[in-house]
């Protein structure tokens, strides 16, 4: 790298703009709330595929002419083909039938009809025993690095896995996007991603630490500096790879896959950021403070540089 | 430095044997592969035993057992019933063609009941039949009925004795079926049940029977029906996401890396095959989020590729040779790529165990996703890259985006 670039140095801006934008999530999720999908809402969504460009007014007379007033449908896919039906209501077999052959005469087209029903605990259960799973998860991954690496490692990761996993809540509350299934394996999966960035940054960490042993403020953050430059190169390319797989599943890869995609896109970059601005400064601030206090060996030394 | 033939041998070996066996082989393996329900159409069911009744997990076996039976009369070949907690169990009919009809097949108890004249009380129930005993059958009118035959042809015979000259409502659940007068004591234990419009509905009811009653009552909680249509469009779509991506980071990866990146397309190539044919042996069953699993593998096997390349490069401009930089960036490679596969497998584990159907079937396709990569960008990649090195063949760093400029002094 030609350039450099003193990542320590502005850790308190960084740190404050990841505490605001936890404050702004918490502030949205306590105002807004997330817009849970039917996963979570009892009632049926119904997907119907009708033909390019669908006149959603039009859907939306003919659902009103059966009984729902001021149905929330919208246009979707990727050639707005689809009209998604969403309503609190059960419907059976013989109203869907009703509600597809409807469409198709006014329409004059064949519509084909998806249809999901649900319970509401059974979506709030699976909410709970991923939330439960994902506590599990953090708890085992900071033992591992823990054993690995030492505690401030291992403390440090778990706090940048939680943020990573609340961010995208964050982000998915603010901007009111709807909540699916699919999106409790995204945020597991940017835990993982974010593990593997924030892993890679602390292993070069502790092998610049076994090398170089700092022993002053100003080696310890350019030690820390130096890790993060020697590994830039490698987070921004994984980064820039597995973002091409997200991004072309986010425009191409269909109606059930978009949110999902959409929650990867997100956490691939605060995997990417919250490896550099938060882990690793949590680790340098704690870390000094242990040098500070004289429990950690190497002991502080007078030095003359 | 004398090129040495036998390792480029190998070397060209390996890589047109991944690419032959990739190419002519790829197809029937995808084949092979189970789609799920979202691939391919279907209709999944999930059921919950209302909790006035004892439930247990003996109980739920039976169950599932008796819906596999009468899914089999559906002729879905492959459906996958699994127990859910500790009173549900979730139905997954990938390929059925008609989501109503087995809607109403699976759900119905099918407690078939022969009651006393005035259609309360129970005399005989399903249980008493012979098991695979009944069939379709035409009676003298040449109208189509299910032929039956009891385990203990003297129960019937004392019923037929007691309530002669009154009706013997047949009910299946609570639908009366027939109600036949029994005119003379019925012995021998067989029996026919009339009142079926077409021999098609008869056949059906006798496959309903030999499958079983039902031990509990179900109540459907949840539904979700894929129109086959929609399902393979989405898997149309996802597998051109899937295609284009590869190709962007194929092109990437090689414009970046070079001559590492091109033995990171062949492992690349390596990954999918082999994700692919364990799919296959598994019996995996792939659905939209394993595709996407899948693709996040690749994103992993990328980066184990990419934190090696990069070592290389490291080792390289601190003015090693290519060997010792290459031996040095494997070794020092390897437990960071180690620590962050294994981690996500732990991930991927804890999103099994508290996952549910589609959840499951992620972290399944993601932990043999990272496997794979695993053995393919780790192991594969720097079997390939000695191979060239140390035959001597490859000599400039340039070969690694490394320039002479950037070489400094060891």
């Amino acid at each position: 790298m030609n350039y450099k670039f003193d990542f320590v140095r502005f850790r308190k801006p960084f740190l404050l703009a990841s505490l605001i934008i936890v404050l702004i999530g918490i502030g949205s999720l306590f105002v807004q709330g997330l817009n849970l999908g039917v996963d979570f809402v009892s009632g049926t969504r119904l997907d119907f595929t009708v033909k390019q460009n669908v006149d959603v007014e039009k859907a939306k007379s003919v659902l009103e002419q059966n009984g729902f007033k001021h149905p929330n449908a919208r246009a979707a896919g990727d050639q707005k083909q689809v009209v998604v039906f969403r309503t609190d209501n059960i419907l059976d077999k013989p109203k869907i039938d009703k509600l597809k052959g409807d469409l198709s005469k006014e329409f004059g087209v064949n519509v084909t009809v998806q249809e999901q029903k649900v319970d509401p605990i059974i979506g709030r259960e699976l909410a709970r025993n991923a939330i439960i799973g994902i506590l599990i998860a953090c708890a085992f991954i900071g033992i591992y690095v823990a054993f690995r690496f030492e505690y401030r490692f291992a403390m440090a990761t778990v706090v940048t896995l939680l943020y990573d996993a609340f961010l995208i809540i964050t982000f998915f509350s603010l901007f009111q996007i709807e909540v699916d299934l699919f999106f409790i394996a995204a945020i597991l999966t940017i835990i993982g991603y974010s593990m593997n960035d924030t892993i890679v940054v602390f292993d070069r960490i502790r092998e610049n630490e076994e090398k170089l042993q700092p022993k002053t403020w100003e080696q310890l953050s350019g030690m820390v500096n130096l890790s993060i430059q020697q590994t830039l190169v490698r987070s921004i390319n994984t980064v820039l790879t597995v973002l091409f797989g997200a991004l072309s599943l986010f425009l191409l890869g269909g109606e059930g896959i978009r949110n999902f995609s959409l929650a990867l896109v997100v956490g691939l970059f605060a995997g990417a950021y919250s490896s550099i601005f938060i882990a690793s400064q949590i680790w340098v601030i704690w870390k000094w403070r242990s040098v500070k206090a004289g429990k950690d060996e190497p002991k502080l030394s007078p030095t003359t540089e | 430095m004398k090129v040495k033939k036998g390792k480029v041998a190998i070397f060209i070996i390996i890589v047109v044997a991944i690419l032959a066996l990739a190419g002519t082989t790829a197809l029937p393996v995808w084949n092979k592969i189970t789609k799920g329900l979202d691939l391919q159409g279907g209709f999944e069911v999930l059921y919950e035993a209302p909790k006035d009744q004892k439930v247990d997990r003996a109980i739920l076996l039976d169950v599932a057992n008796a819906l596999e039976r009468r899914i089999n009369v559906l002729g879905v070949s492959e459906p996958e019933i699994s127990i859910e907690g500790n009173n549900r169990i979730r139905v997954q009919l990938a390929g059925v063609k008609d989501p109503a009809k087995a809607r109403e097949l699976l759900g119905k108890q099918a407690e078939l009941t022969f009651r006393e004249p005035t259609g309360k009380t129970a005399v005989i129930k399903g249980a008493d039949l012979k098991p695979g005993s009944a069939k379709l059958s035409f009676d003298e009118y040449n109208k189509p009925v299910v032929a039956i035959e009891f385990k203990d042809d003297k129960k019937f015979e004392e019923i037929t004795k007691k309530y002669i000259g009154q009706p013997l409502p047949i009910y299946l659940d609570e639908k009366e079926l027939s109600n036949p007068v029994i005119q003379t004591v019925i012995s021998g234990g067989k029996a026919t049940i009339s009142g079926q419009k077409t021999p098609e509905e008869a056949k059906e009811l006798a496959s309903l029977l030999n499958a079983g009653a039902l031990p509990i009552k179900l109540q459907e909680v949840q539904s979700f029906a894929v129109d086959a249509s929609l399902g393979h469009q989405s898997m149309r779509d996802t597998l051109i996401a899937g295609g284009l991506s590869v190709l962007m980071i194929f092109i990437f990866v090689i414009g970046f890396y070079r001559l590492p990146g091109l033995v990171a397309v062949t492992t690349l190539i390596a990954y999918t095959y082999l994700n692919l044919v364990i799919f296959a042996f598994l019996k995996v069953t792939l659905t939209l989020p394993g595709i996407a699993a899948f693709i996040l593998g690749i994103g992993m096997a990328v980066d184990a590729n990419i934190i090696m390349s990069e070592r290389v490069r490291e080792e390289l401009r601190v003015g090693r040779t290519l060997k010792s930089a290459l031996k040095a960036g494997s070794k020092r490679s390897f437990l960071t790529i180690f620590d962050a596969n294994f981690t996500t497998i732990l991930a991927g584990a804890v999103l099994f165990a508290f996952g549910t159907a589609g959840v499951k079937g992620f972290s399944v396709a993601l932990i043999v996703g990272i496997l794979c990569s695993f053995v393919t960008a780790v192991g594969l990649s720097r079997w390939l890259m000695s191979l060239l090195i140390n035959s001597n063949l490859v000599k400039n760093p340039v070969l690694f985006r490394v320039k002479e400029d950037e070489i400094g002094e060891l």
